[in-house]
């Protein structure tokens, strides 16, 4: 193994490490509002360091770009669509989650 | 590598449960909603196993087709339904009508067992006679060689389902997508900026089909995605559009199809028998049209009633 094999294997087990977080959050926390911020941050950065680290064993510049555009097009989406059920979920009068 | 083996293995048996497992939920669930999601998970994951299956092709149009639009289309219909979620519960049918159709699907099932148990285990296929005319199919995917050259016929036929389905729907009336509220700030920027990206991307995706995975469905499939994307955010073709050009939009890819049918039959002498050095261009535009149907088609579905009802009401 090269130390380009090493990054991305940590960068990829850092990256499955966030999504094992997300998940955790989705099922454990409290109300929809708590479940989408785990979700969408944990998927967006845990995507992120995962495309990194495939980009690291990619074999042409062109593959490691789609690999990056595919994240940024989930960032964006991502983004956009908690958005959109949180305000979903307001609009039905779903209550903030208060401790 | 036999960690590498059993690491492999262990995900694809914890793959085929989940898929199993996710199919019961998915038919056994009372609230319809849910039921929709668990059918969406199940599509996904299905994809992921059409990749371990080293399918490409059949997992992108699992994944763009099965669980993306299919997925909007149920919605959309669950919608139109109209079915209180709450008023659900309560089923008066007994129990003897739900057992009845289990009964008969048994035999069914365990002929299927039976077909699939009793099918040699290395079975060559026709990976052979594709692989040698290859070369003579205008295209460098053996998918789209297939589905394009080989056996265009089925292609043809699946376009004309896709057309009669949506006339169904259409001759049935159906009724309006529902608009619950206005689409907000951040749904229209992301659909002004996503719907460019998309377009790229079907264009992409029936342009690199003659040579790797991608083609025609799952190009058309993204262009619909398009078109649900503008049908959710409010727009409306315009009634100009709706009337003669999506029409024709509509049969480019059938009628591209029978065109060609005839043109080889009467000149070839065989339907679908493209003069090996023209086969790569009459493919893609053959392609071309059944993409363009395609989107047309399936984005017509999400919207239910046909778009002139309006004015003539």
């Amino acid at each position: 193994m090269t130390t380009i094999d090493y990054l991305s294997a940590a960068l990829l087990i850092a990256g499955a490490t966030f999504f094992l977080a997300g998940t955790l959050g989705l099922l454990r926390f409290p109300d929809v509002y708590t479940r989408l911020h785990a979700l969408t941050k944990a998927d967006n950065l845990g995507l992120g360091l995962t495309v990194m680290g495939l980009a690291l064993q990619a074999e042409s510049w062109a593959a490691a770009g789609k690999l990056l555009l595919i994240w940024l097009l989930v960032l964006l989406a991502g983004a956009s669509i908690a958005h959109l059920i949180a305000s979903g979920a307001l609009q039905r009068g779903i209550r903030l989650w208060k401790r | 590598m036999e960690a590498m083996t059993l690491l492999a293995w262990g995900f694809d048996s914890l793959l085929g449960l989940a898929l199993l497992w996710l199919a019961w939920l998915a038919l056994s669930c009372e609230d319809l909603f849910r039921a929709i999601v668990l059918f969406v998970v199940f599509g996904l994951l299905m994809a992921l196993a059409w990749m371990r299956l080293d399918a490409p092709d059949v997992a992108l149009a699992e994944a763009a087709i099965g669980a993306g639009l299919t997925g909007a289309l149920l919605l959309a219909g669950l919608a139109k339904l109209g079915v209180d979620d709450t008023g659900e519960k309560e089923r008066p049918e007994n129990r003897s009508v739900q057992w009845l159709p289990m009964v008969a699907l048994l035999p069914v099932a365990v002929g299927l067992g039976y077909t699939i148990f009793s099918l040699p285990t290395n079975a060559p296929g026709l990976n052979a006679a594709v692989t040698a005319n290859l070369e003579a199919s205008g295209v460098s995917n053996p998918v789209t060689a297939v589905l394009l050259n080989f056996r265009g016929y089925d292609t043809l036929l699946e376009m004309v389902v896709l057309l009669l389905a949506l006339l169904g729907v259409w001759s049935l009336g159906g009724t309006a997508l529902r608009r619950e509220a206005a689409a907000g700030p951040v749904l229209d920027t992301l659909t002004r900026l996503l719907i460019p990206v998309l377009i790229l991307v079907s264009a992409y995706l029936l342009w690199v089909g003659a040579h790797a995975p991608g083609g025609a469905f799952q190009a058309g499939s993204v262009l619909a995605a398009t078109g649900v994307l503008g049908l959710l955010t409010g727009w409306r073709p315009r009634s100009t559009l709706s009337a003669l050009p999506l029409r024709l939009v509509l049969i480019i890819g059938p009628a591209a199809f029978i065109i060609m049918a005839l043109f080889t039959l009467l000149i070839e002498g065989q339907l679908m028998k493209f003069p090996p050095g023209k086969a790569g261009v009459l493919i893609l535009i053959l392609e071309a049209g059944a993409t363009l149907s395609i989107g047309a088609t399936l984005a017509a579905l999400f919207l239910g009633e046909h778009p002139q009802n309006k004015a003539r009401k």
